[in-house]
This record gives C-alpha cells, structure tokens and sequence, in this order.
C-alpha cells in the first residue's frame, strides 16, 4: 500500500496557496492531478515520487546514478583496504 | 519508465548476486519490512537466486494485514449509517470482519467508494453536502500525510460532513516489537522506503543500537533490493550494525519536514491493536483533540468490541518472521485468495498471498 511512483512534472495546474499547489504529472504518458504541497521545491520538468495522489520527494537525480557505479567503487575501496592474508 | 526501468536491470541483478555469494560467509537472517518490499522479492524471484545462507523473512508492513478485525467492524458499522458514503482504498473490500467485509456489505447495498486518494474524498464531501463522507484512513507513515492533508483541507474548506477513520501504524515500534520477542532470529532489517522518505532515518538509529541491528533503508526494485540486502550482509559479515541509505535518491536522514509537519497537525501518537501482533504501544496515529469534529470514531460515537481474531491464521508468526506462508496447514488448502482466512492472503502485498501467486514450486518446498 505505500507503492508511490516517480512522475515528471508538465504543468502547475493551480496555486492558490501553500496546501492548494497542485500539477499535472506524466507517469509514463498517462497524465494524472498531483498535489504539490509537500515539495515545494519542485518546478516543472522535476521529476516527483507520487504515493495517493501527493507527491512526497523530489528525485536526486545525482543520487538516482550511484547505485550503477557502487559496486565498481566498493571493489575500487576494497582493493586499497589492508588485506587480512 | 524513467527511475523504474533502469533499477530493473538483468545485468546488474546478476552482478549483485555474484557480489552477494561472494561476501556471505555465514547463515543470516534479513527482514524487508514492507509488504511492497515482499511482492517485488518475491514475484522478481529474488528469494530463489540469493544464497542458500541468506534467508528474507516478511514483516508486518501491510497496512491490510495488520489492521484488526475490530477497525474492519468500525468501517462496515459507518458503511451500513444511512445517508453516509465510506470511501477506502481497494485494498481493504476484502479484509474479513467478525461480521463481513466491506465488499459484502456493499454488495447489500452499502454506499461504499474506491478511491485511490483521500482527497478525492474531499471533493466529493463538497460534491454532497447532504451526505456524511467518511474516509477509511489505513496506512503506514507513508500515507499518514495524504490523509491528513484530507482533513486539514477539509477545515479550510469548512467541510462539516468529512471524516475520516483513522487506523494509521508505525513501523518504528513494530520492529522493537519483533526484536524484542524471545524467538526472534532477525539478524538485518531492510527498513521500507517509502516511510522514510516521509520520517526520514533518525528514529532508527537508537533501534539499531539498542539490538546491534543492521538497518538500510530500502528500496522496491530488484537492484534496489539486491543493493540493500548486500549493504545489510556486509554489515553482518563485519560486525557492524549501523543505519544505511540504499534509496538515497528519495530519502534524506531528516525525511520530508513538511509531511512530518502536516501528520503532526492533524494526528497524535496512540497505541494501536495490530492483527496477528497484538497491541503495541505508542505505535498509531490517531485524530487529534484539535480536529476532533473530523474524527469519525467521535463524530458517529462508535463502540464496537473488540472482535476476536481468527485462530485458524498463523500471521502473527508470518509477520514476526517465525514461519513462512507454507509451514500453514490451510496455505493453498483451506486458505486461497479467493477464500482468505486471514488478512496476509488478502492483499497482494501480503506475504501469503505473494508465494500464493509467484513462489517457484522450488522455494515452497524448501521452506
């Protein structure tokens, strides 16, 4: 139930005040009404992480790469680690 | 689909489970919090390409599987008021009462409405000010900031015929509730997600002291999965128990202050009766004092008794990681998605129901 998935911002529909920030976001091309209260930070083209109809986090798109690169720098790590043998 | 596809990678899932065999050395025992966590481990076929040494037991966080017998009774008690619309997630129909679901007592002619956020139950509270609109507020800390979000917009609204029924749970005090139980064997947790992008890490540093626990925060898919079960292995493997961030992409160490801040507003901390649990303390939001008017327990003066739960069903032990889905004498049997006895077969994120619909014919024997 705490499924909640990534959407691109393409529009602010309405800003009427802090609470009333709401967009339209594309998951995929299928366009749905986010509330935008919670990430007040994000603008259109952001891409938001969407759980009942709010959006709750912004992506880090930095952080969104390092998972790609972790296992090469955990082997780059190790190898500079004092080996136990 | 951007941030969904790329974490679904063949090439990296097998590169994780090479790097996992390869650092596991001993047996542990890893628990994914998450009943999103369980449906992607299990219906990926993660559990079956993991190391024979490591075993994934399933926690409690399904919101469906946890809720009590007795809120399932409150929600199908406002359904059948007249002039009252209840509006639920689609998850919930399903669930046994003592008495009935909510699906039966719609299919006699309870007005009873599927949403898929508490604020189109706002709208349509405005869209029938001759009605009483009730919204039926499960979830984890996830989804406690949308539902309260939905009362503080009705407040400005000046909605008097909204409420909600609040049944929230807390993932902090549950899992102290599983380590601190005598048979428990977890060794790591991979806490869920999606409560931490809300509540963000702090609360569980003191949990992974306290029990020399290992917690990364996780994600829900394969590589996601794959990346926090080798953060906890390594961990294991070294001696440490720290809190780590796999799903660094949405979750900061301080989580979402303005959800934190709209959850506060509306709800207060409570103790909460989870099924298969029992009840835990401190570990549920309930409506606070200041927005009691749209506390629908209150508003309809509800006094149902606590309903007995089923004692056909093992899902406590399936939520503390005691036994698995198949070590039920009714699992597949007497016990089926269409036929549940209890609520884990319910919901697709429900343990039992996950290895029910995906489990390999090999993983259900082994057990």
């Amino acid at each position: 139930m705490c499924l909640a998935i990534p959407g691109k911002i393409i529009a602010i529909t309405a800003q009427l005040d802090e609470t009333f920030r709401t967009g339209k976001v594309s998951f995929g091309g299928i366009h749905k009404e986010v509330n935008l209260c919670m990430v007040t930070d994000a603008q259109v083209g952001d891409y938001v992480l969407v759980h009942v109809g709010v959006a709750i986090s912004k992506v880090d798109e930095e952080e969104a790469m390092k998972v790609f690169s972790y296992l090469k720098e955990m082997g780059e790590v190790a190898e500079l680690e004092p080996s136990d043998q | 689909m951007k941030y969904l596809s790329e974490y679904r990678d063949p090439e990296l899932v097998e590169e994780f489970i090479r790097e996992i065999k390869r650092i596991t050395t001993k047996p542990w025992t890893l628990m994914e919090i998450c009943g999103g966590q369980t449906h992607s481990l299990v219906k990926n076929g993660i559990l079956d390409m993991l190391p024979a040494k490591i075993t994934m037991v399933h926690g409690p966080g399904c919101p469906v599987c946890v809720t009590s017998v007795s809120v399932i009774d409150e929600a199908v008690y406002l359904a059948e008021q007249p002039n009252t619309i209840l509006c639920s997630f689609g998850d919930m129909l399903r669930v046994p009462g003592s008495r009935k679901s909510l699906l039966e007592a719609k299919a006699q002619g309870a007005d009873i409405r599927i949403l898929y956020s508490p604020l189109e139950a706002v709208i349509l509270a405005g869209q029938h000010p001759d009605k009483q609109v009730v919204f039926f507020a499960v979830g984890f800390e996830t989804t406690a900031p949308a539902n309260a979000l939905s009362v503080v917009q009705a407040a400005q609204y000046h909605l008097d015929n909204y409420s909600i029924l609040a049944s929230h749970v807390l993932v902090p005090p549950a899992m102290e509730a599983i380590l601190s139980d005598e048979a428990n064997k977890i060794d790591a947790f991979l806490a869920a997600g999606h409560v931490c992008t809300i509540m963000g890490m702090e609360e569980y540093y003191p949990v992974a002291e306290k029990y020399k626990c290992p917690i990364v925060v996780t994600g829900f898919e394969p590589v996601d999965l794959l990346q926090g079960i080798f953060m906890a292995v390594q961990q294991l493997e070294k001696g440490e128990y720290k809190v780590e961030n796999q799903y660094t992409r949405y979750v900061h160490r301080e989580g979402n202050r303005i959800a934190q801040n709209t959850i506060h507003e509306v709800f207060e901390t409570g103790d909460r009766i989870w099924r298969g649990l029992g009840n835990i303390p401190l570990s549920g939001y309930e409506v606070n004092d200041r927005y009691k008017k749209y506390n629908a327990r209150l508003k309809f003066n509800i006094h149902i008794p606590i309903a007995k739960e089923d004692t056909e069903c093992i899902s406590g032990d399936i939520m503390k990681g005691l036994k698995k889905p198949m070590q039920c004498v009714n699992f597949g049997k007497k016990c089926k998605p269409e036929h549940p006895l209890g609520a884990p077969m319910v919901s697709s994120e429900g343990a039992c129901a996950a290895y029910y619909h995906y489990a390999s014919a090999d993983s259900i024997s082994i057990g």
